[in-house]
């Protein structure tokens, strides 16, 4: 068969379209698809990332006593319930997250592939934030140098962690 | 409608690093106020509350350059003329309620509010300039802070109506010129290996937009887990790495078709100069050759600030305010070439 488009070259590609429900056949030549760009996907029309979390989240709780469960959850401030946020993709307050905690964190998890913040931190929290990234990070080290063997340097960083510790309990922060 | 004076924005200026391939920079952070509902759950009330909290905050000396403007007293057109210099988001400008913007006098900073956020502090700057646009939009957020108690959690970060902004609350991006990839057709490897490094590629004005005028709008996914300098410091090393494909692209096309890519630039030109009657597409492809042409060197006669001033009178909202009146498509299509010309002949007598 012949390229519809060119009427010339060997048609190599058959395009089969369905939208909104009519279908359109399509045999080109490699050229003229390529020229066409029929065979790129890349800008096709987006769908929305709203429609994807109702998506995300009803795959993994698909049929499960949970999902009916999780579907009741609603922010006691604004009133939103989970089961709507999952249809409108957006969070009613800033309480809704505390709300839903058990729910987003793992959608969080697939969107950023993190679920803790690194970034900037308002003035007002950044104290006690600050105070608890370091300790987390000398915690960390911690552990390191005990699986190292360094008891000494451990030992001197368990003494910097209990003295942060209580900065942090003790000082109002 | 009288007809208006258009000022030119900040990133329209012409003056910036890697002016050749990056249009401009753009940074824009997510901030809500604590204890009100996110802006679309929110009543009129509750709306108009945050807006008088944010005038309120904006108080201070440091915003002295900016004036407010809300889109209730703005007119449709000059709504839209926003949305094309990339100043406000279509949403705002469609849908807000009680939704304000406070803009600074030279257009780079524009803070929005009652979008899908409170607040989107956005900094806007010529080529590619990912930290400086950074650091404007990091002092209006500590200035604002000053007043505002922000919604924040320190796991999660700066919390969202969208899930997709946890965290940071950044969006940053950068608007490429990239006609040698796009002619050559390396463009679609290259774009689909964004994903991979969670970066996204968009037309000019945004999500679900083609590429049009050979612009692709590059932006980070990710929100949550970096840190805003790891978000910008990727995405201006991917930027940096597609500047160098463009740039080789470009190279092989001089050497291999010299003559013609001189001819189309020209070519353009004289379309841009003399044609009756243009569509937007088609003077989004012609100025795209012009500038082409002009950044190797093939052709004369324009400039960078020109050529994006071009970007945005041609857009329809810019072309009706600048005629001072509403226009039909035909209409349109006949009065962007009157746009066009008067611009390129101020340019030449200004030369």
């Amino acid at each position: 068969m012949l390229c519809q488009e060119c009427g010339k070259e060997e048609a190599t590609v058959y395009i089969s379209k369905i939208i909104n429900g009519q279908k359109s056949e399509l045999h080109l030549c490699k050229r003229c698809a390529r020229e066409r760009e029929e065979l790129d996907f890349t800008f096709q029309p987006q769908f929305s990332l709203h429609n994807l979390f109702g998506t995300l989240l009803n795959e993994s709780m698909r049929g499960s006593r949970e999902a009916l469960r999780a579907a009741k959850l609603q922010c006691p401030d604004c009133g939103l319930t989970f089961a709507q946020f999952s249809q409108i993709g957006r969070l009613g307050c800033s309480n809704c997250y505390g709300a839903f905690q058990e729910k987003l964190i793992p959608l969080l998890r697939r969107i950023h592939g993190s679920t803790r913040h690194g970034g900037k931190v308002p003035r007002r929290s950044q104290s006690s934030v600050r105070l608890k990234r370091e300790l987390e990070r000398l915690k960390e080290e911690m552990q390191q140098r005990v699986r190292s063997e360094e008891f000494e340097e451990a030992a001197r960083l368990r003494d910097q962690i209990r003295k942060l510790e209580q900065e942090l309990h003790g000082g109002g922060v | 409608m009288a007809q208006s004076k258009f000022t030119l924005s900040r990133w329209m200026e012409g003056n910036g690093p890697e002016l050749g391939t990056v249009i401009s920079s753009r940074v824009r952070v997510a901030r809500n106020i604590e204890g009100l509902p996110f802006p679309y759950l929110a009543s009129a009330e509750q709306n108009r509350t945050v807006l008088e909290k944010v005038i309120a905050a904006a108080g201070q000396e440091a915003f002295r350059d900016f004036t407010w403007k809300t889109m209730e007293e703005l007119q449709p057109l000059e709504k839209q003329v926003l949305v094309e210099k990339h100043l406000i988001s279509p949403f705002l400008a469609r849908e807000a309620d009680h939704g304000a913007v406070l803009l600074r006098r030279d257009e780079a900073i524009s803070v929005m509010v009652n979008e899908e956020d409170h607040l989107r502090i956005q900094a806007i700057m010529p080529g590619l300039q990912l930290e400086e646009a950074w650091m404007e939009a990091d002092r209006y957020d500590d200035l604002l802070e000053a007043g505002i108690n922000y919604a924040f959690d320190e796991h999660c970060g700066y919390l969202t109506a969208c899930p997709t902004n946890f965290g940071t609350g950044l969006r940053a991006s950068v608007m490429l010129h990239l006609p040698a990839l796009i002619m050559t057709k390396q463009i679609n490897r290259i774009l689909s290996a964004l994903s991979q490094v969670g970066l996204t590629a968009r037309g000019l004005y945004g999500e679900g937009t083609d590429i049009i005028g050979n612009l692709v709008q590059v932006s980070n996914q990710i929100t949550l887990g970096q840190s805003e300098e790891e978000i910008l410091r990727n995405l201006g090393s991917i930027t940096r790495q597609i500047i160098e494909h463009e740039q080789n692209a470009r190279q092989a096309l001089l050497n291999e078709n010299r003559a013609q890519i001189a001819d189309r630039a020209w070519r353009a030109l004289g379309l841009l100069k003399y044609a009756q009657m243009m569509n937007s597409q088609e003077a989004m492809q012609l100025i795209s050759d012009v500038r082409l042409g002009f950044d190797l060197g093939l052709i004369k006669g324009v400039n960078h600030k020109i050529l994006n001033e071009l970007l945005v009178i041609i857009r329809p909202a810019t072309l009706q305010y600048l005629a001072g009146k509403e226009l039909s498509g035909v209409e349109r299509d006949l009065e962007r070439p009157k746009q066009i010309r008067k611009r390129l002949n101020q340019f030449k007598e200004s030369a």
